[in-house]
């Protein structure tokens, strides 16, 4: 985009600027603004890796100095529907760049196809994960004093079930406004928003998306892969 | 899918095939990892840290090709590590202070958990792991229990 400096250019330039489709009026050009939203995305996720960061930590503390108790605990999860849902939270993270990589393209019609796709993912994640809670509840494997399990053979395993619930309840819930967002760049490119030229709702919802599997990534191992 | 057409960008827009070839990896990491933590490999940290070691490499693949930090500006890549490196500030200062503390038992406890008196490692339960710095950090070396059955 040329840089204007006179006066009678500066006019040009503005009306250059508002044909230009999602830019805005405060950016020079288009790439200043990709890399501006980008940093302010990256900035949000970091904030959310503290978020997470936090109970990690105290995960780790808790493990470390009641290691039998976590171990017992993790008995009542399910492996394989934890790697079930690992793997279909990996196949929605390629669904979204998918996604990103069609509105790149400017291929509308399977942008919504890979959104949608991603959507559906989001969902039969979110259904193996009421199977499990449903299953928790039931035996009563609840956090704090709401756990009421009986017949442990270590105690204190209420404490492996509040790390459980707060933190796979917190990434579900990011998987809830992720989908929100999801189904919003959705209607917007059904709407025809975007073009290879602006696509950056699309990018940076796409970061988010592979923000929370980078979490889950990390949570498997960690509630259902005790040694 | 061809790319003759946008070999330009060829360098800033990784091709269909490569996510395809990265979510095949991600896939077979994550079978690994399920494998691997039924291993007996002498020692569960020796467990806990090939799983941590797994989850790391699948987070960076993520992070590179979905996230594009191979291919964005290092500006987004510098901010990420950022977070990271507060993260690791943020654990390692707890662990420093975390062997200081005899025991650390949520107030909600209703029975009494075992926990090993200052000086007697080895009480029931919680075998020497209390006594030993770094215990509790699931990537620093976690000498947990030592036989499960």
């Amino acid at each position: 985009m040329s840089q204007v400096i006179s006066a009678a250019g500066a006019v040009e330039e503005h009306e250059h600027h508002s044909k230009v489709p999602g830019l805005q009026e405060h950016f020079s050009e288009m790439q200043q603004q990709v890399d501006a939203s980008k940093i302010g995305m990256w900035l949000f996720l970091v904030t959310e890796i503290l978020l997470f960061g936090g109970l990690f930590v105290g995960y780790g503390i808790m493990q470390g100095k009641h290691p039998e108790a976590f171990f017992e605990a993790h008995h009542h999860l399910d492996r394989n529907l934890g790697a079930l849902n690992t793997i279909v939270l990996l196949i929605s993270s390629f669904t979204m760049v998918m996604g990103v990589y069609s509105a790149q393209k400017g291929n509308k019609k399977a942008m919504v196809t890979y959104l949608s796709l991603t959507l559906m993912c989001a969902a039969i994640f979110l259904g193996v994960k009421y199977f499990e809670y449903a299953h928790k509840f039931h035996e009563g494997l609840l956090p704090g004093r709401f756990y009421t399990h009986k017949g442990d053979t270590v105690p204190g395993q209420f404490m492996f079930f509040s790390f459980y619930f707060m933190m796979t309840g917190l990434h579900g819930i990011h998987i809830i406004g992720g989908m929100i967002a999801i189904t919003w760049v959705m209607i917007r490119g059904l709407r025809g928003d975007f073009s290879p030229g602006y696509y950056t709702p699309v990018d940076l919802v796409g970061l988010y998306w592979h923000l929370v599997d980078l979490i889950w990534i990390y949570l498997f191992p960690l509630m259902y892969l005790i040694s | 899918m061809s790319n003759h057409t946008d070999t330009a960008h060829a360098e800033h827009h990784p091709s269909a095939k490569l996510y395809i070839g990265v979510l095949a990896a991600l896939v077979i990491l994550t079978v690994i990892t399920v494998l691997a933590a039924g291993v007996n490999f002498g020692s569960p940290s020796i467990n806990v840290v090939i799983a941590l070691t797994i989850a790391t490499i699948k987070a960076s693949l993520v992070a590179l090709f979905f996230m594009h930090l191979l291919y964005d500006k290092p500006m987004n890549t510098l901010i990420f590590l950022s977070g990271v490196l507060f993260l690791g500030v943020f654990l390692g200062f707890c662990l420093i202070d975390v062997n200081a503390i005899p025991e650390i038992v949520p107030a909600n406890a209703k029975v009494a958990l075992p926990v090993p008196a200052p000086g007697t490692p080895g009480a029931p339960g919680t075998a020497p792991a209390a006594a030993v710095p770094g215990a509790a950090a699931p990537a620093a070396a976690a000498p947990a229990p030592a036989e499960h059955h």
